[in-house]
């Protein structure tokens, strides 16, 4: 019976938490794979501190998690109430909200650029209700790669945001919410006074993915953007993976992954905890 | 017009035109990908088709490999999937029926494993891999997925086989059933809804996954889809028919599984969630 225990708990000690105490120490040397890692002590993180780049990504990861996770919060939250009570046409406007959520990032990335094409749809777009100024080519230009690639990444995650809110509001008490509209509550009292308490739990869980999602993020700018024009869409996840495999740095971006993992480490903890509450419940 | 009536109608007339936003870049590539080089080219990627050609997924198919890495990707998808599940399950087995101390310990764990930054693993999983001579093969590719998602596959399965009640198993156990009967006769045939849904969600999962094939695999006659799509679009730079193709490929498979298992995946997706 320990056997059934124990080889999963092996094969995940060996292929997730020893290489992960690898990287720690990798982080405190200069390495290139080849030979021995030189110590080097905390020299690494004291270059991040002075690295423009390093800076120019951590700045935008701030941005990328406030802004993937304030879209796409907002987003699916109101599309969750809207399309709650059951009525005609809810399940088709669920299911194409959903849709994109099972594409990968890459294929979205690759969906969003065909977009954002010079003669892309949303150019046209914005040529057709007479905004051309507002024309450009978002993913060349410094000023709006980043936001054009997250634009993509919340159209992708809003669906999973309303799913997670559907599932809260299911386990709302609709009597509450009756109660309070007979003794005369408008619908934005009821929200905010009715539902959104009793969506705190949810509300952890989607604060905690989100942020941990967007530390994590890689895939779509890697498919976009590489981090590109100027490191203007660069984050800290793809400025790893540049240091790392494309310049074999693997000391630094060693060091770059602890960063990442420190900034996660809060978040994963706020997860686990809530969810250690529910087990005990 | 009734409140109820004019609210319905306000409704749709919301919604609608926000859903039709919401699918228009699907529907976009969808017309980009039957629409010849030429059309392209002259009039733009944002125009009505004014050719139809399956040229696009022609060359995709065979020339950008995307034929191949679809195969290379139910290679590793399958028996990834059924290994994840079937280690998970017996870590949950053992977990979730035994007095094993510090079990929630363990459990929370394995599941914070599986949160953990990929980027942190990177760098000394291609190491490991290396060095177990398993670099640059799927079957180091199958290796990682399996480790990574364990964590939360077995926090799950976890979660449903406590529900199960004991008397159960006590009951096999007095006419003399050993651990791995009750495991292999009991408890997995009372799993099946949440080895489906945990099945479909995994299945999106590695077969969308980009970071660890780019991280384990070198030779890129081994790439998987997402992978072999990267790299399709550096090769046919400005063929937007053969990108929007391949990634429709790419696509379509996570697609049907949706589709197929929309309840399933729906309720995998909140597993992890709120359980």
């Amino acid at each position: 019976m320990w056997l059934f225990l124990l080889v999963p708990a092996a094969i995940e000690i060996g292929l997730v938490f020893w290489p992960a105490l690898n990287s720690f120490y990798l982080s405190l040397t200069k390495w290139n794979g080849l030979g021995a890692p030189e110590q080097v002590g905390l020299d690494n993180y004291r270059d991040l501190f002075s690295d423009d780049v390093f800076r120019e990504a951590l700045g935008n990861n701030v941005i990328w998690a406030v802004g993937f996770g304030g879209l796409s919060v907002a987003g699916g939250l109101a599309l969750a109430v809207a399309l709650n009570k059951p009525r005609r046409g809810v399940g088709i406007y669920r299911s194409a909200i959903y849709l994109p959520m099972v594409f990968s990032l890459a294929v979205t990335g690759l969906f969003w650029r065909v977009q954002y094409q010079p003669d892309g749809t949303v150019n046209t777009l914005l040529g057709a209700v007479g905004l051309e100024s507002l024309e450009r080519q978002w993913l060349a230009d410094p000023k709006t790669a980043l936001y054009a690639v997250l634009v993509a990444a919340v159209w992708r995650q809003v669906g999973y945001v309303m799913v997670l809110y559907l599932a809260g509001l299911k386990g709302t008490d609709p009597s509450l919410d009756d109660a309070s509209a007979v003794d005369g509550a408008g619908p934005w009292q009821r929200f905010w006074y009715v539902t959104w308490p009793q969506l705190r739990g949810v509300n952890t869980v989607v604060f905690a993915v989100t942020v941990i999602d967007s530390l994590r993020t890689f895939d779509i700018v890697w498919a976009m953007t590489q981090g590109g024009p100027y490191h203007s869409s660069e984050l800290l996840s793809t400025y790893m993976f540049q240091q790392g495999f494309t310049f074999l740095n693997l000391g630094y971006a060693s060091a770059v992954a602890v960063v990442i993992f420190a900034l996660a480490i809060l978040f994963i903890i706020t997860y686990l905890v809530r969810t250690l509450k529910e087990e005990v419940a | 017009m009734s409140t109820a009536a004019r609210k319905g109608w306000l409704f749709h007339a919301v919604m609608a035109p926000l859903t039709l936003l919401w699918v228009a870049p699907m529907v976009f590539v969808v017309l980009i990908s039957i629409r010849s080089f030429d059309d392209i080219a002259g009039r733009g990627t944002a125009a009505l088709p004014d050719s139809f050609t399956l040229d696009g997924f022609r060359t995709a198919f065979g020339e950008g490999s995307m034929g191949r890495a679809l195969w290379t990707s139910v290679q590793v998808t399958v028996p990834a999937v059924l290994l994840s599940l079937l280690l998970s399950s017996m870590a949950a087995f053992a977990l979730s029926r035994y007095a094993i101390p510090g079990r929630r310990a363990i459990l929370l764990v394995m599941l914070a494993g599986n949160l953990l930054p990929p980027q942190i693993l990177l760098i000394p999983v291609s190491r490991i891999t290396e060095s177990l001579g398993i670099y640059d093969t799927l079957a180091g590719l199958i290796a990682i997925h399996v480790g990574f998602g364990l964590g939360f596959y077995t926090f799950v399965l976890h979660g449903f086989m406590r529900s199960i009640p004991s008397e159960v198993t006590e009951a096999a156990r007095i006419d003399g059933a050993g651990p791995f009967s009750v495991y292999a006769r009991i408890i997995m045939p009372l799993c099946r809804p949440s080895l489906a849904a945990l099945g479909a969600l995994a299945t999106t999962w590695i077969f969308n996954d980009l970071i660890w094939s780019i991280t384990v695999l070198r030779t890129q006659a081994k790439f998987p889809v997402t992978a072999a799509l990267l790299n399709l679009q550096g090769g046919y730079v400005s063929n937007w028919n053969v990108v929007a193709a391949a990634s429709i490929m790419a696509a379509v498979p996570t697609a049907i599984v949706f589709f197929a298992f929309q309840r399933h995946f729906v309720s995998g997706l909140l597993m992890g969630s709120t359980k």
